[in-house]
C-alpha cells in the first residue's frame, strides 16, 4: 500500500518532524536556515520572540532525559508558546491509561503540539498517526528510529564549520546499532550530500544492513578516520556491557575510545562531536573531549536554535515575515 | 437429507478429478461424483454457478482464542470466519489459558466447537505442561481427547533433551509433533526481520539463521529418532533448502507456510505498519520467492492461515509494543488463488495444499471428496471480485495486513457434513 509521508502537508511542507528520511534536501536546509536566524535571540536582552505566543506545548518524555527536554523547553519559551511538561514513567501509564487515551485528555486540554520521546521505535509515527488533524507532532527520540532535531543540530554545527557538506567526509564511530542519533545523521547527512558517511564499530554494534543507508563500514578505527572532516562519537550504553557486544569498556576504549593519538589519522582540521551525555574514557578521551577540535558544547546551545526553527516550522510560523521583536 | 450440487467444476485432488460434474450427499456423507447412485432422488439442490467444488480446507494452525482471551476471538466466532473462509477442519494451538494441557481443556475445545458446529476443530495437545519445556505431556491421554498433533507453539523447547525425549515418546506412540522453528535467543526481543527495513527502522531484529540454527537441531535429532515431525510455519528460503534435503533422505518431515508470508515480505512494514507486525516476521522478497517455489516443487505440503485475531487496542501501540499476528482464516482461500494467477503452481496441486496433503499431515480421513467420506465441501467463486474492508470480517480479529485489497476468489458455500454451515449472501 503506498502510503503518503505522513511528515508532510498537501503541498509538501513540514508538517510533523518525526525522522530525517525521505526529506528533501531544500526541507532540510530551509530548517538549517531559519535556526541561523534564531540564534541571535540568545543574545538579546529580553530573549524572546512572539512566533508561537497562544500556542500549547506538551513535552511528552516517557523515557527519562534532561537535555534534550529542557532544550525543547527554552526553545518553546523563546518562540512565547505555553509548555507543558509530563513526565510519563511517573504519570498515567503506570496506572493503566493507554498512551491514545492519554492523548486524547491532551488534544481536549486544547494542545497543540506534542513533543514525544518514547523507548519504542515508530513511536512518534504512532502518535502522528492518531493525533486529531490539527496537532503536531516532533519526535524527540523513538527507540533505535530517529531523533531528528539532534541530527539537524548537529547539521547546523557541522555546516557553521565547514561551510558546506558537497565535499565532507563524515565518520560516525560506535553503537550504530542501537542509535537513533546515527540513523538520523545518516539521513541527513546522504540528503545534504556530502562526500562519504563512514560508520566504524565493530560488527556488533553495526546494523545488519548498514550498506543500505548508503554508508562505508569499517571495524577499524584507524583506517577509518582516515583523511575525515567530522568525527561524530556516539554514547557507549552501560546495558551493552551485559548483552556479549563489546567484552569491557577497556577493551572499547582501546580499540574505539577517541584520543588525541586516533585523532592525528583525520584531517588536521577535524572537528569531534557528542550527542552527549559523555561517557568520558570510554567512548572519547577527556583530552579531546574539552580540546580544540571538540564542538560537543557548541552543539547544545545550537540545539535551541535548531528546535525553535522546527517548531515554528511546523506550526506554519516563519521567522522574518513580518514578525516584529517584543 | 439428500443433496445434489450440480454446475460447478469438481476438484478433488485425492483422486485426480478435475471434472465439470455433479456431486451427491447422502446425510452426512459423500455418495457418489458424477453418476447418481441408483434411485438417488435429491431432496434439495445447490447450485455451484460455475464455481469450484473442492473438499473444505484444512488449516493446521489458527487462534480460536478460547478458552482464555475471548475479549480477541471465541470458538463460535472464529470458527463461523472459518466457515466463511470455506474450512471445515482446524487445529488450534494449545497456548490456550489454562494452556492445553490436560484433557479437560482440550475436552472443552471439542465441546464447544461442536455446539457452534461451524467447523471441525482439532486441538492441538502441549508439547510440555505449561508449555514450560521441563517435562513431557500426556501426550497418549491427550491425544484420546482429540489432540491431533502436539506443539509448544511459540515456545520452543530450550533444553534440547527435553526435546529429544518428546520425539522418543512421541515416536513410540505414533504421535506427530508440530514445531516452530525459531531458535529462542536469537529471536528474543526482536519483531522484524534483522535485515534493510529493520536497520533503517531501528527495530530489534530476528535473524533469518534464528530459524534455520532451530530447523538444524530439529532435523538433526528427526535424523537420530525418526519422529513424525511437522515444521511451521517456515519464513526463510534457507530453511526450505535444509527441509527439502531432509525430505530427500526421507526423513518422515512436512512443512507448512502461511498464506501471508507467500504474498507479503519486510518492506511491507515500512513504516511501522504493524498489522504487518507476525511472526516469524515477513522476510525479505528472496525468501517469500523460496517459500513460493518450497510449495511449488512440493517441499512445503500445506498452506495454513496462522490465524491470530485480536482485539482492537492490540494493534494500537508503537510496532514492538503492539502484539504480533494477523486475523487469516477469511483470506487464506483468495491469498492462496492467487498463486494460480501468478504462476505458481495450478488450481489443482494449490487445492491440494489447502486440504487433501495438510488431512494427510494430521492423519485424518479428511481434505477429499472420495464417496464415504464427510461432505467436508467448500464451493468458491474463482472469479468474483472483492476489496478486504476489516470491519466487514466475519471474526472478532479486524486485523489484517490486507486492508484494502483487491482480492478474487470468493467462498459461496461452505458444508460441514452435508450441512451448509455459510452462504454468501
Amino acid at each position: 500500500m503506498i502510503q503518503r509521508d505522513i511528515q508532510l502537508d498537501e503541498s509538501g511542507r513540514l508538517r510533523h518532524f518525526l525522522t530525517t528520511e525521505g526529506l528533501k534536501r531544500q526541507t532540510l536546509l530551509e530548517i538549517l536556515d531559519h535556526a541561523e536566524k534564531f540564534t541571535s535571540v540568545a543574545d538579546r536582552s529580553v530573549k524572546k520572540v512572539p512566533l508561537l505566543r497562544g500556542v500549547t506545548i506538551a513535552n511528552l518524555f516517557f523515557e527519562p532525559s534532561t537535555r534534550t527536554r529542557t532544550t525543547f523547553e527554552l526553545a518553546a519559551k523563546r518562540l512565547s508558546a505555553d509548555i507543558l511538561n509530563i513526565n510519563i514513567s511517573t504519570s498515567a501509564t503506570t496506572k493503566g491509561e493507554s498512551l491514545l487515551d492519554m492523548l486524547r485528555n491532551l488534544e481536549a486540554m486544547h494542545c497543540d503540539m506534542f513533543v514525544v520521546r518514547h523507548s519504542r521505535s515508530g513511536a512518534a509515527h504512532f502518535i502522528a498517526r492518531h493525533v486529531a488533524p490539527h496537532i503536531r507532532v516532533i519526535n524527540a527520540g523513538d527507540g533505535s528510529h530517529a531523533h531528528p532535531t539532534q541530527a539537524m543540530l548537529d547539521m547546523f554545527t557541522i555546516r557553521r564549520h565547514k561551510g558546506r557538506f558537497a565535499e565532507l567526509r563524515v565518520a560516525i564511530v560506535g553503537d550504530i546499532m542501537h542509535s537513533r542519533v546515527a540513523r538520523s545523521q545518516i539521513h541527513a547527512l546522504t540528503t545534504l550530500g556530502v562526500q562519504e558517511v563512514r560508520v566504524i564499530g565493530p560488527q556488533t554494534l553495526i546494523p545488519r544492513a548498514a550498506e543500505n543507508l548508503g554508508v562505508h563500514v569499517y571495524h577499524d578505527l584507524q583506517a577509518g578516520l582516515s583523511g575525515v572532516d567530522v568525527v561524530i562519537t556516539l554514547r557507549l550504553q552501560r546495558e551493552r556491557m551485559t548483552g556479549a557486544l563489546i567484552p569491557s569498556e577497556r577493551e572499547y576504549f582501546a580499540l574505539y575510545g577517541i584520543t588525541e593519538e586516533k585523532l592525528a589519522f583525520a584531517s588536521p582540521d577535524v572537528m569531534v562531536m557528542h550527542p552527549g551525555p559523555i561517557n568520558r574514557g570510554v567512548e572519547i578521551g577527556s583530552e579531546v573531549a574539552d580540546g580544540p577540535h571538540s564542538v560537543i558544547l557548541e552543539q547544545v546551545s545550537n540545539g535551541i536554535a535548531v528546535r525553535m526553527a522546527v517548531m515554528s516550522m511546523v506550526m506554519g510560523s516563519r521567522f522574518g515575515e513580518g514578525q516584529e521583536e517584543q | 437429507m439428500k443433496l445434489r450440487i450440480h454446475g460447478g467444476r469438481v476438484v478433488d485432488p485425492a483422486n485426480g478429478i478435475d471434472d465439470n460434474i455433479d456431486l451427491y450427499i447422502e446425510g452426512e456423507h459423500i455418495a457418489a461424483l458424477g453418476e447418481p447412485p441408483a434411485g438417488f432422488s435429491p431432496d434439495r439442490e445447490i447450485d455451484a454457478g460455475g464455481g469450484i467444488v473442492c473438499p473444505g480446507l484444512v488449516d493446521l494452525q489458527a487462534r480460536l482464542r478460547e478458552p482464555g482471551e475471548e475479549h480477541k476471538g471465541t470458538i463460535e466466532s472464529e470458527t463461523a470466519a472459518a466457515a466463511a473462509g470455506g474450512i471445515t477442519t482446524l487445529c488450534c494451538p494449545p497456548d490456550t489459558d489454562p494452556v492445553t494441557d490436560s484433557p479437560a481443556v482440550a475436552n472443552l475445545i471439542r465441546e464447544r466447537a461442536a455446539r457452534a458446529g461451524k467447523a471441525r476443530v482439532l486441538p492441538i495437545g502441549a508439547l510440555t505442561p505449561g508449555l514450560r519445556g521441563e517435562q513431557i505431556c500426556e501426550m497418549v491421554i491427550l491425544g484420546e481427547a482429540g489432540c491431533a498433533l502436539f506443539s509448544n507453539a511459540d515456545r520452543p523447547v530450550v533444553n534440547t533433551e527435553v526435546l529429544r525425549r518428546a520425539l522418543e515418546y512421541a515416536a513410540s506412540h505414533d504421535l506427530t509433533l508440530l514445531l516452530r522453528p525459531q531458535e529462542s535467543w536469537l529471536s528474543a526481543g526482536g519483531c522484524a526481520h534483522e535485515g534493510a527495513v529493520s536497520s533503517r527502522l531501528g527495530l530489534p531484529g530476528i535473524p533469518g539463521f534464528a530459524e534455520t540454527v532451530e530447523v538444524a537441531r530439529i532435523l538433526t535429532l528427526v535424523e537420530e529418532i525418526g519422529a513424525r515431525v511437522h515444521l511451521g510455519p517456515l519464513s526463510t528460503a534457507r530453511a526450505v533448502q535444509m527441509f527439502g534435503r531432509a525430505r530427500y533422505d526421507g526423513l518422515p518431515v512436512s512443512a507448512s507456510v502461511t498464506a501471508h508470508h507467500l504474498h507479503l515480505c519486510e518492506l511491507d512494514i515500512s513504516d511501522f505498519n504493524n498489522q504487518c507486525y507476525l511472526r516469524p516476521p515477513l522476510r525479505t522478497q528472496r525468501d517469500r520467492d523460496g517459500l513460493r517455489q518450497g510449495l511449488a516443487r512440493g517441499i512445503i505440503g500445506a498452506i495454513c492461515s496462522d490465524h491470530q485475531p485480536h482485539d482492537l487496542d492490540a494493534k494500537l501501540a508503537p510496532f514492538s509494543a503492539s502484539e504480533p499476528g494477523a486475523s487469516g482464516l477469511e483470506t487464506l482461500l483468495p491469498l492462496a488463488l492467487r498463486l494460480v494467477d501468478e504462476g505458481v503452481m495450478p488450481l489443482p496441486e494449490l487445492i491440494a495444499t489447502l486440504s487433501w496433503q495438510p488431512a494427510r499431515i494430521l492423519g485424518i480421513p479428511a481434505g477429499t471428496l472420495t464417496p464415504g467420506s464427510s461432505a467436508d465441501i467448500c464451493i468458491f467463486d474463482p472469479d468474483h471480485h472483492w476489496r478486504l474492508i476489516p470491519d466487514q470480517l466475519v471474526s472478532h480479529g479486524h486485523n489484517t495486513p490486507l486492508a484494502g485489497w483487491e482480492l478474487k476468489g470468493r467462498v459461496t458455500h461452505t458444508l460441514l457434513a452435508g450441512r451448509v454451515v455459510y452462504r454468501l449472501d
